[in-house]
C-alpha cells in the first residue's frame, strides 16, 4: 500500500470497489459525477456491473434490484437527486435490503448552486423518505477518512440489512489529498439466506415493504425500531481533541468540523480552554458522550454550514443543561478558521468564567 | 376421491391443473377481472419453458401489487412505476435467471413511462407483462393514460376530453420503435381464441428474454368489470368492441431471431 495523491470522489468510488461493490448504479450531477465517472471505468473493467440511469428515481431503484440479490450495491448523487431517491431510500429501508449510497451535498434548496454545503442534514439523518426509520449515516472530514468509512459502510449495511449514507460535501469531493488505499477484498460468493436468487430446490422468497393489515405492519415497524435501537446504542462514532479541560466545546462534522479545528487550534494557543467534537455517525448521533461532556463544560457552540441542523441534535443532547450557540453559513459558503475563531472569541466574553481559567 | 380410485391406473390423464408456478392460494382480484387468467398464462409458460426455478418476478403498485403472492417464484414489490428499473438490477447481477415484470397501465404508461422507455431501450433482457384495463383499478376507476375518448371514470365524470386530458397511450406501437426492443405485441384475454394467442405471445416473450435477445413485452387487453360499472360478459364485451378498435392487436416489433428462438 502506498499514499498517493487521490481525489475525494475517486478515493470513494475506488474504495467502494476495494470493497467489494459489485453493482453501482447512477445518474450524473456535480460535484460528484467523477465517482460515477470512476465507476464507470472500474466496474465493467473487473467484470461488475454499471448502469448509468435515466434519472436518480431510476438509479435507486436498480440499487434496490440489484440488492435484492444479496450483491453489494450502491449509487451516489447530490442533494437534489438525494431529493428524486427518498422513494427508493423508504423501500429499501422497509425491505431490509443493504445498501450504500454517497452523498456529496451542494447549496439548496432547489436547484441552489453547486458549492459545498451540509444543508442535507435532517434530509438524511431523519428518515430519508416516508415512514418511521433513520438511515445509518456517515460524516467523514478528509479523503482518507472517506476512503475508511466507504469500508465500514458496507460492513455496518450488511451487518443490519439496512442503508448507510457516507455524507460529504463538494469540498471534500472535489479536494486532492494524500490518502492510502485499502487493498482489495474479494466479492462476496456466499449469498445470503434473504437474497432473491431463484427459487429452485427451496421455498420461494420475497423482498417486499408491503404488509397491509395495521397490526402487521405495526410489528414490522417494531422490529425495525429494535434493530435502530441496536443500532443507536452501538453505532455511535465521534472524534474529539482537548475535551479534557475544555470549558467551551465547538461541535462541527465534516468539512465545518475540520475547519473548526483550525479555529480550535488557534484558540488552545491563545490559553482559551475550548475543545472540538467532531461527529463521524450523523445518526446514530454521538448523544451519549456529548451528553456526558455537557457536564463538564459552559457551552457548546455548534458550527454547521447550513441554517444550524445538527444544531438541534445538540441541543437535544445538552439536554438543557448548557447553552448550544450556532454560527453557520449558507448557500454554499464555506465558514473561514478566523470567522470561527471570532465567534469563539464573542462567546467567550458571554460566558460567565473566564475561559482562561478554566474554573 | 373414491371415484378416482375406481378408474383404473392407465386411464388416468391429468389434462388440467394449477402450474407449479402459481401458488395455491385465492387472490383478490374482483369476479370477471382478467387478472387471473393472465397469471395463469404466465405461470404455465413458465412450467413449460422449465425455468421456475431461476426466475424472478417484480409486482407493479396497482390491482396486481400482490401478485408476488400469486407466483411460485421469487418475487420483489417495486415501487409505484419502477418495476422496471427494479427488474435491471435484478437481471444485472443474475444474468442467467429469468427477470419478469408485470405491470398495469397506471403503473407502466403513466408514473413509470421513463423507466419502461429507458429499460426497453437498454435494450434490458427481461420480460413485461403489460395488463391495460383502460382504467386505475385499485385506486377506484379513475382515468388512465390508455383511458378511452369519452370513456367515463371517477376522475373524468363527464367522459375523457381528448382536449382537456390528451389522447390515449399506445405503449406497444411507442416502445416497438426502440431498437432494444426485440419482441413487443398486443394481445387480448376477452375469448378464448385471443387467450390462446396471448399464452403463445408470452411464450416467445420469455424465449426471447432466455437466447438474450433483449427487451420483450406482451401488452394485454384486460378487463375491469367493477371500475366500468358492468357485468364480466358485458366487460368481455366491451373489451372487443370498444378497446380493440383503439388498441389494435398485432406484432409490433418482432426481430428474426425472436421467430428462430421461439421455433427452438
Amino acid at each position: 500500500m502506498s499514499v498517493e495523491l487521490l481525489k475525494g470522489n475517486v478515493a470513494l468510488a475506488e474504495a467502494a470497489v476495494r470493497a467489494g461493490v459489485e453493482a453501482y448504479f447512477g445518474y450524473p450531477i456535480t460535484p460528484q459525477t467523477e465517482l460515477l465517472e470512476h465507476m464507470a471505468k472500474r466496474m465493467p473493467e473487473l467484470g461488475r456491473v454499471f448502469v448509468q440511469a435515466e434519472s436518480e428515481v431510476a438509479a435507486i431503484n436498480m440499487v434496490y434490484g440489484a440488492a435484492s440479490t444479496g450483491v453489494r450495491a450502491m449509487t451516489s448523487s447530490s442533494s437534489p437527486g438525494i431529493s428524486l431517491m427518498q422513494e427508493g431510500f423508504s423501500y429499501i429501508a422497509g425491505s431490509e435490503v443493504p445498501c450504500v449510497i454517497v452523498d456529496i451535498m451542494r447549496g439548496g434548496p432547489g436547484l441552489g448552486n453547486i458549492q459545498p454545503s451540509q444543508a442535507d442534514y435532517f434530509q438524511v439523518t431523519r428518515s430519508a423518505g416516508h415512514g418511521d426509520y433513520h438511515p445509518i449515516v456517515l460524516a467523514p472530514a478528509s479523503v482518507q477518512e472517506a476512503i475508511d468509512l466507504m469500508t465500514l459502510a458496507f460492513d455496518l449495511a450488511d451487518q443490519y440489512r439496512h442503508l448507510v449514507f457516507v455524507v460529504a460535501d463538494g469540498l471534500i469531493g472535489q479536494m486532492m489529498e494524500p490518502a492510502e488505499l485499502p487493498p482489495m477484498q474479494p466479492v462476496r460468493t456466499a449469498k445470503p439466506d434473504w437474497a432473491l436468487t431463484g427459487a429452485e430446490g427451496r421455498d420461494k422468497r420475497v423482498i417486499t415493504s408491503l404488509e397491509l393489515t395495521a397490526p402487521e405492519l405495526e410489528a414490522v415497524n417494531l422490529h425495525l425500531q429494535a434493530k435502530l435501537q441496536t443500532i443507536r446504542e452501538t453505532e455511535q462514532r465521534w472524534a474529539e481533541q482537548w475535551t479534557d479541560d475544555a470549558r467551551l466545546i465547538v461541535v462541527g462534522y465534516g468539512t465545518a468540523g475540520r475547519i473548526a479545528e483550525t479555529a480550535v487550534r488557534q484558540a488552545r494557543k491563545e490559553g482559551l480552554k475550548v475543545g472540538l467534537f467532531r461527529p463521524i455517525s450523523l445518526w446514530p448521533f454521538p448523544e451519549d458522550r456529548l451528553s456526558a461532556l455537557a457536564d463538564q463544560i459552559d457551552a457548546f457552540l455548534v458550527v454547521e454550514m447550513n441554517a444550524g441542523q445538527m444544531w438541534e441534535d445538540v441541543r437535544l443532547a445538552a439536554g438543557g443543561q448548557v447553552p448550544v450557540m450556532f454560527a453557520g453559513r449558507m448557500g454554499g459558503m464555506v465558514p473561514m478558521p478566523e470567522e470561527i475563531y471570532e465567534a469563539i472569541q464573542q462567546l467567550a466574553e458571554k460566558l460567565p468564567g473566564d475561559l482562561r481559567s478554566g474554573g | 376421491m373414491c371415484a378416482v380410485s375406481m378408474v383404473e391406473q392407465a386411464e388416468e390423464k391429468v389434462v388440467y391443473k394449477r402450474p407449479d408456478s402459481l401458488n395455491d392460494c385465492a387472490t383478490h382480484y374482483c369476479p370477471g377481472c382478467t387478472h387471473g387468467v393472465a397469471h395463469r398464462l404466465v405461470a404455465e409458460v413458465l412450467d413449460e419453458l422449465g425455468v421456475r426455478g431461476r426466475t424472478i418476478g417484480v409486482s407493479p403498485v396497482g390491482c396486481a401489487v400482490f401478485a408476488y403472492q400469486y407466483f411460485n417464484v421469487d418475487g420483489a414489490e417495486a415501487a409505484h412505476g419502477r418495476a422496471p428499473a427494479m427488474a435491471t438490477g435484478i437481471k444485472r447481477t443474475l444474468p442467467d435467471h429469468v427477470v419478469f415484470t408485470y405491470q398495469g397501465d397506471g403503473d407502466l404508461a403513466s408514473i413509470g413511462l421513463a423507466e419502461i422507455v429507458h429499460a426497453a431501450t437498454r435494450g434490458e433482457n427481461i420480460t413485461t407483462i403489460f395488463i391495460n384495463n383502460a382504467v386505475y383499478g385499485m385506486t377506484g376507476g379513475q382515468m388512465a393514460p390508455t383511458s378511452l375518448p369519452g370513456q367515463r371514470t371517477t376522475s373524468s365524470p363527464l367522459g375523457r376530453d381528448v382536449e382537456l386530458t390528451g389522447f390515449p397511450i399506445h405503449m406497444a406501437e411507442m416502445l416497438s420503435a426502440s431498437p432494444g426492443a426485440a419482441y413487443v405485441v398486443r394481445r387480448s384475454l376477452h375469448n378464448v381464441k385471443e387467450i390462446n394467442r396471448a399464452k403463445k405471445a408470452i411464450k416467445i416473450a420469455f424465449q426471447a428474454q432466455l437466447a438474450g435477445l433483449g427487451f420483450s413485452m406482451v401488452e394485454l387487453l384486460s378487463t375491469c368489470p367493477t371500475n366500468w360499472g358492468l357485468t364480466p360478459v358485458e366487460a368481455l364485451a366491451w373489451v372487443e368492441q370498444k378497446m380493440v378498435p383503439v388498441y389494435p392487436l398485432g406484432d409490433f416489433k418482432v426481430y428474426d431471431a425472436v421467430q428462430t428462438a421461439a421455433k427452438r
